[in-house]
């Protein structure tokens, strides 16, 4: 167990060495980071003090040795634009994404479990197929642009939400139920199959066999552990919404971190950006972590592979 | 695959076809392929379809609305924009743009993916050790952050977007298609290529890559769709295709600027049509998989 733990402790970290090195060269590679660290229409005499000031007159290896170190200090830089550091903006949006984020998974279990176990239980029928297209839809429209038409119904002709901003539960409702939806499509075809699987099981034939009501079956001996993988999967999604919340944010004019993102970007306040690509990447490589050995701990056959 | 003869085949409605992966012409969905056909057509006969510039407008002629409507006109069928520009017209360009960059997109990461997936599978040790961890670090990064950090870095055009959308899902293909090379590197056929003294490099291109090609195009189809949406995405955030170029992805950013006033020509037509092309490769994908899959078709 120990073991299996320390290698893929060493597997997140090198994803975490591998996310900084292809975030430290493609900066580098695709043009003077100067550029991108300087308002535009600097003089040569400024871009030469912010390359000396920067280090960027060293050795590359030099150069990455340095990021890493200001990094392992916590240290994601300063923006320009709010002269503040990048950790603090970050940290002071992270709340708003976590809470955007727990109502959009409310939306998408609420709609995708319940929605999954009909289709399961009606395979082949109406509600089986009625769940497909709900689903293919869910993957097909681009969430923003869900978002977007939720104001021009809700907002411009019915009036009944606030467009965007945030502070009221009723300014959560829009942007959670349009981040909400793709993920809804994921968690119902989980949920089918997962249920499928469960109900062809020896338990369950056992649990018919014994005279239970169907009803019972389904919501206390097969709906329980076809739960599990569901909440898995719910789990990384969690952290996967904080991450691509960005457009649906945008929209809707939430001050989360997906919004902080494109702000630094319309403002080429560079550190920003990179700041909350390297902070994204590195919550998703430790969540998987945290998933594999909470795998490993429930299941030994896991521990056992190579 | 040969059967055993203790599986129980399930009665197929065409037996024939279905055994020998044949794809015949009435199994075709036929409104999925259909409306990607026209979209096809629209977007190579572009110059020919538009009723006007997409990219020059009539500022005397704002915010008209479709010609359906109080205001609207047949002069500009669906409306036009903030510029005065022809909504049709833009949407007509803006289906070659989808079309390229969705379809280059996926080639890209298609042949990056099945050749690093070829190579690791087959080659095995050393390099597969490689290929996988990179493959495994790739994969653990949020593909839209990645893509939108990329693309604001290089900034925007039509060819960086196909780049950074192939190097951000090639990892797809390459761990699919490195599982079929592992169980193809057993069958008889491989070894009596390596018997009869074949190079490595005929063996993966001759004996191996005709094997997995199908497996290429079933995540290719279904790749079409994501690649689309993420293209909108980078281009609704403004680090996609550059203005005044029309993309829907755009001229939904554009929208946005009418929304609230009741302009709603400008956001949900542009979606309709993304919606549209994404639903019909979607569809078309899953049913490509069913009947390329042996293992889903045998199901």
């Amino acid at each position: 167990m120990r073991q299996f733990i320390i290698r893929r402790a060493g597997y997140c970290l090198l994803s975490l060495f591998l996310l900084s090195l292809t975030i430290f060269f493609f900066v580098r590679v695709t043009g003077d980071p100067a550029a991108l660290l300087i308002e535009p229409g600097a003089s040569p005499a400024d871009i030469a003090a912010i390359h000396h000031q920067f280090g960027l007159d060293r050795p590359l290896w030099v150069q990455y040795g340095l990021f890493m170190w200001t990094l392992a200090h916590g240290d994601l830089g300063q923006s320009f634009y709010y002269q503040t550091p990048v950790i603090q903006l970050y940290l002071s949006r992270l709340p708003n994404s976590l809470m955007l984020a727990a109502v959009a998974m409310i939306f998408s279990l609420l709609i995708g479990v319940p929605s999954g176990i009909l289709a399961s239980v009606r395979v082949g029928k109406f509600w089986d197929s009625a769940g497909k297209v709900f689903a293919l839809l869910g993957l097909s429209l681009p969430s923003f642009w869900v978002g977007l038409v939720l104001i021009l119904v809700f907002s411009v002709y019915l009036r009944w939400l606030p467009s965007s901003g945030s502070g009221t539960p009723l300014h959560l409702i829009m942007p959670a139920f349009a981040l909400g939806w793709y993920f809804a499509a994921a968690h119902m075809r989980l949920t089918r199959s997962s249920m499928l699987d469960v109900l062809g099981s020896e338990y369950i034939k056992l649990a018919r066999l014994k005279g239970l009501p169907e009803a019972l079956v389904i919501a206390k001996h097969a709906f329980k552990n076809a739960l599990i993988p569901v909440l898995t999967l719910a789990g990384i999604n969690l952290v996967i919404m904080v991450n691509v919340a960005v457009v649906v944010e945008t929209v809707f004019a939430w001050p989360g971190i997906g919004r902080l993102l494109y702000e630094g970007i319309t403002f080429r306040d560079f550190p920003v950006v990179q700041g909350v690509v390297l902070m994204g990447g590195a919550m998703i490589v430790i969540v998987n972590l945290m998933i594999d050995i909470l795998y490993a701990v429930i299941d030994p056959r896991i521990r056992l592979e190579r | 695959m040969s059967t055993p003869a203790d599986v129980i085949v399930l009665p197929s409605p065409s037996p024939s076809s279905a055994r020998s992966g044949a794809i015949r012409f009435g199994d075709i969905p036929v409104i999925p392929t259909l409306i990607l056909v026209v979209i096809a057509l629209v977007a190579i006969f572009a110059n020919q379809l538009a009723p006007h510039n997409p990219e020059i407008g009539t500022l005397t002629a704002r915010f008209k609305p479709p010609f359906w409507q109080t205001g609207g006109s047949v002069k500009y069928l669906l409306g036009t924009d903030q510029l005065g520009r022809d909504v049709l017209s833009r949407l007509i360009f803006g289906a070659r743009v989808s079309m390229v960059v969705g379809i280059m997109a996926v080639l890209v990461a298609g042949v990056v993916g099945t050749a690093l997936g070829i190579l690791s599978g087959y080659l095995g040790g050393w390099v597969d050790q490689v290929i996988m961890r990179l493959t495994d670090t790739w994969l653990a990064l949020p593909a839209l952050t990645f893509a939108i950090f990329l693309a604001a870095i290089v900034g925007p055009s039509m060819w960086n977007i196909v780049i950074i959308l192939g190097i951000t899902y090639w990892t797809r293909y390459a761990r699919v298609i490195r599982g079929e090379v592992l169980s193809l590197r057993e069958r008889e056929f491989v070894r009596l290529a390596i018997v009869a003294g074949c190079s490595n490099w005929t063996i993966m291109t001759r004996h191996i890559l005709p094997n997995v090609i199908n497996s290429a195009i079933v995540l290719g189809s279904l790749m079409l769709g994501v690649v689309i949406i993420t293209e909108a995405t980078l281009s609704f955030l403004g680090v996609g295709v550059p203005p005044p170029q029309p993309a829907w992805g755009l001229m939904l950013s554009d929208g946005k600027q009418g929304l609230m006033v009741g302009y709603w020509w400008l956001t949900v037509l542009p979606g309709c049509c993304i919606m549209l092309m994404v639903l019909s490769a979607n569809l078309l994908g899953d049913w490509l998989r069913v009947k390329l899959d042996p293992q889903l078709r045998q199901l």
